[in-house]
């Protein structure tokens, strides 16, 4: 039985209500863990004592063990619908699917704190697991600082934000998820979202750990590499699921909005990205060092800043999280001690460390430069933009504007084309000092073929804007310089299959998921080209039995029928669509309304095909008049290459996947200053 | 010259924290604006109506002289909130029976039409503002915005931002009940 702290009286039937008390108690043990582990490891570091710097490894173990039975406890709460919990009242509701309730657990802003904690505590237990090959001291230090992290967002939590939380009286239902998020795209995209932002963390706490050591060398750029690519790959996963989502759940038609909690997610990943290619100099010729530190730093600063815009309220969004005052302070509080202390550290410590190897203009080094300084400025503009509106008003003294798509298509896009320029070129350059013009003679087929490729393009699709164009032939260009690359690599085409193929087997995983991951980008720009520049359009009133025709489509409309799902009713359109008077196949559009929440979505039903997806959505019309009766508002895309995005954004993940498997990266074991010696790259 | 570069990735970071702790201070509300139109006539402003379209254009002269408050809302097709404001909007017409105007901001007229033909079309009047003039008349910060204007044509209230989520409709509806256009205590 369970007393209540309000009335005092006992409740019938709820003895196996206690595990939410067990959830939060395990925080609570969490968070002393947490606290023996920013010490004690740390000061055994310092000391010399190894069994303190042992000690984090019990500690980061047993973190990981009580954040997870907390983030259970609350998923148990979910499952079994308990509505003595605040947050499941307010998040769920006992008619929704299964999948919906587990993935409330993580729907609301206490929820999703919880998950942030989970996947740190996760990375901190996985450094101390797999990370036998780094120093004793580098490793202590490192979940030293992964647990003051750890504190400050278990602190967080359970002062302002407990999952926990109950309500007396219980309700007799919950008020329900909001039903844009039932899709299993969403469900599963915040997950995959933090592993990427939270994975950061420990590249950040390895960053830290050598400024407070006072050494980066071509070792621990080593050591860090699995942990970068891994954060990148999910974090690319994410934003890829979470622009899937708004393509097929919003009904929008469009996959990227540019909105503030888009654009927080997306200046990790490209600081992160610069950070991959910096790390390889610091790796390979132990140049860069302060700007790979520096660029750690950086990237889990932005994932810090986008936990903070999305639960302040600072600034208005489509998605954000509901607004309360002392969590932001609480939040500006957090961000002021971990980037703000993390940078005073640069500050003090980075003049101090010897610069590396010398390069020439023209080299392997001053191209991943170049990828850096793009990359940087293209963060700026991103982050620049996202919080103009902010800085206007406080400048204004209250005055306030929007920033909308229009300045990021004008200043996003111009900087990073001459990026997949260089992408071309890049890793054709040896390192020091290459030979730029025997790279371009190598290159003047790739470059034909793109002119040709794109003057095709124009022949078939007749028009279209200059800058499509151009984005189209770069994206050609870079997709045939990284596969002529990759052949030249491997002598296809030079001599015997059996030559080639062994030297396919020779060369390094990373260096195929280089040419996997360049590729996947071109491809993806395919998708981004064509579904903005060749997307055509209709939307009208129609009568059944109404005949339309789009992209070399016909699409009939037979009619709507009413139909119930299990927490909803929708209008479902049925469209028949066909070629040149062939069938091809069936969609049914709906409209859903959920009682419960009071809200109604758009379930657009897509024919999807490498070519492009049609796209359709229906809806009723606005105002009933003579001309309407009867009518429904029918809404078709056609968009070109659309899934050349998701095909692309797969491969960029394949891509880090097969560097992260890159054996080097597991055994090799460095000793400091054993890896400096440089390979040379393979011609 | 190592030893001051290395302090601007801390400089910067400091500017960006105080713009955030002016931004959280609770008194400032992303959405509330005072404007220097409340309790004033709304401005001179005659708008056609967009092109290709039958709802007819928005002028003040519609402002003044009608039996009770109105709406008149701001919006563009290219404005994602607008998308998300347009429903609660709607139902104020259908359900409360409240009259809606719109100005069209700086939009293309097939935007407009499609935009409209694809959610639906509250609008018993709108006025096309391609060059953004009667905008900058109304004093817009942004788009969308949403105006209350009394039956004598004085601006009684002005809402920026969507009227999205249950705290801005509360808001709106009771602006809308001093406004006379609701009746009391229907807030919720």
């Amino acid at each position: 039985m369970v007393r209540t702290a309000q009335s005092g009286e006992f409740i019938e039937g709820v003895d196996d209500q206690m595990t939410p008390e067990v959830g939060h108690f395990a925080l609570a043990l969490a968070l002393a863990l947490a606290l023996v582990q920013s010490v004690l490891p740390i000061l055994g570091a310092k000391r010399g004592n190894i069994l303190w710097m042992q000690s984090a490894r019990w500690s980061a173990f047993g973190q990981v063990l009580f954040v997870t039975v907390a983030f259970l406890a609350l998923m148990q709460a979910f499952i079994t619908s308990d509505f003595t919990v605040k947050n499941v009242v307010e998040n769920s509701n006992s008619l929704k699917p299964m999948l919906y309730k587990v993935a409330g657990t993580w729907g609301s802003h206490e929820g999703s704190l919880l998950l942030w904690t989970l996947i740190l505590t996760v990375f901190g237990a996985a450094v101390a697991l797999f990370g036998s090959n780094i120093p004793q001291a580098l490793k202590a230090r490192t979940l030293s600082v992964q647990a003051w992290i750890s504190v400050g967002f278990l602190t967080f939590m359970l002062f302002t934000s407990n999952p926990f939380d109950r309500v007396f009286p219980p309700p007799s239902d919950g008020q329900d998820l909001n039903p844009l998020l039932q899709d299993v795209g969403l469900a599963m995209h915040p997950p995959l979202l933090y592993f990427g932002y939270v994975g950061f963390s420990i590249v950040f706490s390895f960053a830290v750990a050598a400024l407070i050591e006072g050494r980066v060398d071509a070792a621990w750029a080593r050591w860090v590499r699995p942990w970068t690519l891994a954060a990148w790959m999910s974090l690319t996963a994410g934003i890829a699921l979470g622009s899937w989502w708004a393509y097929y759940e919003l009904g929008w038609g469009g996959w990227w909005f540019w909105d503030p909690v888009e654009n927080v997610s997306f200046m990790p990943w490209l600081m992160g990205t610069a950070l991959l290619h910096s790390a390889i100099v610091t790796e390979k010729r132990d140049a860069f060092k302060s700007w790979t530190i520096l660029l750690a730093i950086l990237t889990f600063s932005l994932s810090l800043l986008g936990t903070f815009v999305v639960r302040s309220g600072l600034l208005t969004s489509v998605h954000a999280f509901a607004v309360d005052p002392e969590r932001g302070l609480y939040i500006l509080g957090l961000l002021a001690v971990s980037i703000g202390g993390s940078l005073a550290l640069f500050a003090w410590r980075a003049p101090m460390m010897e610069p590396g190897g010398l390069f020439k203009p023209i080299s392997r080094e001053a191209g991943l430069l170049v990828n850096n300084l793009i990359l940087t400025t293209a963060t700026g503009v991103v982050l620049f933009g996202t919080l103009y509106p902010l800085f206007y008003e406080a400048m204004t003294g209250g005055e306030k504007l929007s920033v909308g798509p229009p300045f990021f298509n004008a200043a996003f896009i111009p900087v990073m084309l001459p990026l997949v320029f260089a992408m071309g070129c890049g890793p054709f350059l040896s390192w020091k000092r290459a030979d730029l013009p025997g790279v371009l003679q190598r290159l003047r087929f790739v470059a034909l073929l793109a002119v040709l490729g794109t003057l095709a393009v124009w022949y078939l699709a007749e028009g279209g804007p200059v800058l499509g164009y151009l984005s189209l032939m770069l994206a050609f260009w870079l997709f045939m310089a990284t596969v002529r690359e990759w052949t030249m690599r491997i002598k296809l085409f030079e001599g015997p299959v059996s030559t080639s193929w062994r030297r396919a087997s020779n060369l390094p995983r990373s260096a195929h998921g280089m040419t996997l991951a360049h590729a996947g980008l071109a491809v993806a720009m395919f998708g981004f080209i064509g579904s903005t520049v060749w997307k055509s359009e209709e939307i009208m009133f129609v009568q059944p039995g109404a005949d339309i025709s789009i992209g070399g489509f016909d699409v009939r409309f037979n009619g709507v029928e009413r139909v119930r799902g299990p927490n909803y009713f929708a209008d479902r359109g049925e469209l028949t669509v066909s070629r040149d008077g062939k069938y091809l196949t069936d969609l049914f559009p709906e409209r859903r309304t959920y009682p419960v929440a009071q809200s109604t979505t758009t379930e657009s039903a897509i024919r999807s095909t490498l070519a492009g997806d049609l796209y359709t959505s229906i809806a009723n019309p606005a105002s009933e008049d003579a001309s309407t009766q009867g009518a429904w508002t029918l809404r078709i895309l056609y968009e070109p290459l659309v899934n050349f995005i998701w095909i692309g954004s797969a491969m960029l993940v394949l891509g880090g996947g097969l560097s992260l498997s890159d054996r080097r990266l597991r055994v090799g074991a460095p000793r400091r200053k054993a890896a400096v010696t440089a390979r040379v790259p393979a011609e | 010259m190592g030893r001051i570069l290395a302090f601007i990735p801390l400089t910067i970071a400091a500017v960006f924290g105080g713009f955030f702790l002016w931004g959280l201070n609770p008194d400032r509300d992303p959405n509330n604006i005072p404007s220097v139109l409340i309790s004033q006539p709304a401005p001179q402003f005659d708008l056609a109506a967009i092109e290709g379209l039958e709802t007819p254009g928005l002028s003040r002269a519609d402002l003044v002289d009608n039996a009770g408050p109105v709406i008149v809302n701001v919006f563009a097709s290219w404005c994602v909130p607008c998308r998300a404001e347009h429903g609660i909007l709607t139902q104020m017409v259908e359900k409360d029976g409240l009259r809606l105007f719109g100005i069209n901001y700086k939009d293309k007229p097939e935007d407009a039409t499609k935009w409209l033909a694809e959610l639906g079309n509250p609008y018993e009047k709108i006025g096309s503002d391609l060059s953004g003039r009667a905008g900058i008349e109304w004093g817009l910060s942004g788009v969308p915005e949403t105006f209350i204007v009394g039956p004598d044509g004085t601006v009684l209230f002005r809402y920026v931002g969507p009227v999205v989520g249950d705290e801005a409709i509360a808001r709106f509806r009771e602006a809308l009940e001093q406004a006379g256009a609701l009746p009391r205590g229907q807030n919720g």
